[in-house]
């Protein structure tokens, strides 16, 4: 299990998401990723993403400039 | 037990995509969503920027809508192939820069292949008859499925009885009685189906969820390739249009300028790439000046910001100037007039 980040930084709605799906894709369940984002959508965003497909959102920090989420890989995969 | 056979439905985030999403749900087929980013969609992005917009959900409703029917979404970025379509759109444009129905055939065949891909058995969309004037008509409708390499894999369960029955029909996977005869652009029978599946909230876009319908933006986009005497454009180029007052004093430049906060904001992640300008001497937007300016030209510039911040009515403002690739300076300008500014410079 690893710890990952994501520079999702001046991407706006849906980017980060699509940022995201596509990096989880490269994860094993257990890892961590860390997102960080300026667009405050992802805040709604990345968590409805991960509920869809059984990850899990383990923290969240919102600053005045910048959004952290940081997510856990569930046991699901994310291929249909 | 037999596995349920598997569709795919195109899901914009508006509320016809999400009632036939639904309707094969009851139907017992299995159902993920596909959305796809063109970079031109209205949902999301200037919801996340302005604050003004405080009050609405920042949220991508296409995600927000899959979540209400209880199933998956693929987001696809299609930024690159799209262009085409928007550039040569082989059956033309709408009222605006709207291919629609390039665009419907498009997304279908980008749906055919994610299908094929993942071993789904067909494709399910929101469309209506006549809710749409160019890509949902009964004489376009069959171009999309032929174009997009569908055929009768392609099923509308909003107005399918009105249509040739399609093979997830006739095979029996759905049941064709329990699908529905809408058309038009009265949205009443939508309303109430929403409401007996308990949707209570869900985005109803005027104009679709495209930019490219509105007819500001694609003032906007025309002078942009009216002006780099090219018709493309980068991704960049085309948010840049959804954000802010654009003026063109110039024909070698124009301005781009904050409106208030989250503009200001956005437009900031910018100020590496642009030669940028703003008033220190009074709270004011940030402008990002596009295309190229000289120093006479930036001091104009300088004048006419002026005229968008808290110092527009006092005598003097200090600007300060970043040229890109020269050190910042600063200037005192006297702000423009009202009366300086034509309204040929708003685009």
């Amino acid at each position: 299990m690893s710890h990952h980040e994501l520079d999702a930084r001046r991407l706006l709605c849906p980017l980060p998401v699509i940022r995201t799906q596509n990096r989880m894709q490269d994860l094993v369940p257990g890892d961590t990723l860390e997102v960080i984002c300026t667009d405050p959508g992802a805040l709604y965003d990345i968590p409805a993403w991960c509920r869809m497909f059984g990850h899990e959102v383990i923290n969240t920090q919102q600053t005045r400039e910048e959004v952290r989420i940081t997510l856990r890989v569930g046991a699901t995969s994310d291929k249909p | 037990m037999t596995e349920p056979r598997k569709a795919v439905a195109l899901i914009s985030g508006g509320l016809d995509s999400m009632l036939a999403a639904r309707l094969m749900r009851d139907q017992g087929i299995h159902v993920e969503g596909i959305n796809f980013f063109t970079g031109f969609c209205v949902e999301g992005h200037t919801h996340a920027i302005r604050s003004s917009k405080q009050d609405k959900p920042k949220r991508n409703n296409a995600l927000w809508s899959a979540e209400q029917v209880g199933i998956k979404l693929h987001i696809v970025d299609v930024i690159d192939e799209y262009k085409d379509v928007v550039i040569n759109p082989k059956h033309g444009y709408g009222t605006h820069l709207n291919p629609c129905l390039d665009c419907k055939g498009f997304m279908v065949r980008k749906a055919r292949e994610w299908m094929e891909q993942n071993g789904f058995d067909f494709i399910v969309t929101g469309e209506v008859i006549g809710q749409r004037p160019m890509s949902q008509r009964r004489d376009t409708m069959p171009v999309v499925a032929r174009e997009s390499g569908a055929y009768d894999r392609l099923l509308r369960p909003l107005c399918a009885k009105l249509l040739p029955e399609t093979l997830p029909e006739r095979e029996g996977w759905v049941d064709r009685e329990k699908l529905l005869d809408f058309s038009g652009r009265n949205r009443k029978p939508q309303i109430a189906l929403a409401a007996s599946f308990g949707f209570t909230e869900f985005s109803q876009p005027a104009g679709g969820c495209c930019f490219l319908t509105d007819e500001n933006y694609t003032v906007r986009l025309n002078d942009l390739w009216t002006n780099r005497r090219t018709k493309n454009y980068e991704l960049d180029d085309i948010l840049l249009l959804k954000i802010g007052r654009h003026l063109r004093p110039r024909p070698n430049f124009k301005l781009i300028v904050g409106r208030e906060e989250g503009e200001n904001n956005f437009l900031n992640g910018y100020r590496r790439d642009f030669t940028h300008l703003f008033a220190v001497s009074h709270a004011g937007p940030l402008a990002l000046v596009d295309g190229i300016a000289n120093d006479t030209d930036l001091d104009f510039a300088a004048r006419l910001l002026a005229r968008f911040g808290q110092g527009r009515g006092a005598d003097k403002v200090t600007v300060e100037i970043h040229a890109r690739g020269a050190a910042a300076r600063t200037l005192d300008v006297v702000p423009l007039h009202p009366d300086e500014i034509p309204e040929s410079w708003y685009l």
